[in-house]
């Protein structure tokens, strides 16, 4: 156990983080009823992902990961500005932005 | 060792503050600590020698995403009284399937020969990555902001007061 710790932390404990985080967001999505802090609890799960990136390319002395990385992060701040636009439209037409107040597509 | 006692303090910040945002039932409460989790992750970046990555993060996310959310939320809420997150009624399958996925990625991980013995070497700093995207990436990396603007314009038709 002690020669774990002599040496600094390795790929393991970076995937094993980035693991936990992803799963909290996931317990997120399916437990909340709320589209916002279902959205919230999306941006923990691509969080994640970037963790696990950086981490691999930490560990491959590569930066490709570190650009892929970057590319997350953009693609996700569009992400939620298109879902927070979709929000507000729905608050708008129903006035409540839970997740079972939309059943139908058009209307 | 003092590399882990940062990786441990940064990995409980990052852990207590998720786990207050899936749990807490103010939705306010509830970005602010998704706000200090981004800046855990910034923290992160920086142990695992990405600078740029940690600025970019706490310029895009920390800073832009946070004040959308926040903007969402004053949209969104009837003023008077205060709003208690409704939670869906399948709290213990959503627990359930979290644990299974968590299960199966850490089986990937063991599974793996290589990540055990993955090393860390030092990397390039921030002047080869801004060589990596304006010749290698330049195609994907135009086309990014071309994907920006895209949600701009996007989301302002989406949003805006239709005319009569």
């Amino acid at each position: 156990m002690t020669e774990v710790f002599a040496q600094p932390p390795g790929l393991t404990a970076y995937l094993l983080l980035a693991a936990m985080l992803f799963s909290i967001g996931l317990y997120g999505v399916l437990s909340r009823k709320n589209t916002l802090a279902i959205l919230v609890s999306i941006e923990l799960m691509a969080n994640a992902v970037n963790i696990n990136l950086v981490a691999f390319s930490r560990f491959s002395g590569d930066l490709t990961g570190q650009a892929f990385a970057l590319f997350s992060i953009a693609l996700t701040v569009a992400e939620v500005v298109i879902g927070i636009a979709i929000i507000v439209l729905m608050y708008r037409s129903h006035k409540s932005i839970d997740a079972d107040a939309t059943t139908a597509l058009r209307g | 060792m003092m590399a882990w006692i940062a990786f441990s303090l940064i990995a409980l910040v990052i852990l207590n503050s998720a786990l207050c945002v899936v749990r807490s039932t103010d939705l306010v409460h509830t970005v602010f600590w998704l706000a200090l989790t981004l800046l855990g992750t910034a923290a992160l970046f920086v142990h695992l020698d990405a600078e740029f990555l940690a600025a970019v993060q706490v310029l895009l996310y920390t800073g832009g995403v946070i004040t959308l959310m926040l903007f969402g939320i004053m949209l969104t809420r009837r003023i008077e009284g205060v709003r208690v997150l409704h939670e869906s009624g399948n709290h213990r399958r959503a627990l359930a399937s979290a644990v299974a996925v968590f299960g199966a990625i850490v089986t990937a991980i063991y599974r793996d020969k290589q990540t055990a013995h993955a090393v860390a070497t030092d990397l390039p700093g921030t002047e080869e990555l801004g060589q990596l995207f304006l010749q290698e990436m330049v195609l994907p990396f135009e086309l990014l902001s071309l994907l920006l603007l895209a949600a701009m314009v996007g989301a302002i038709a989406l949003a805006r007061k239709v005319d009569p």
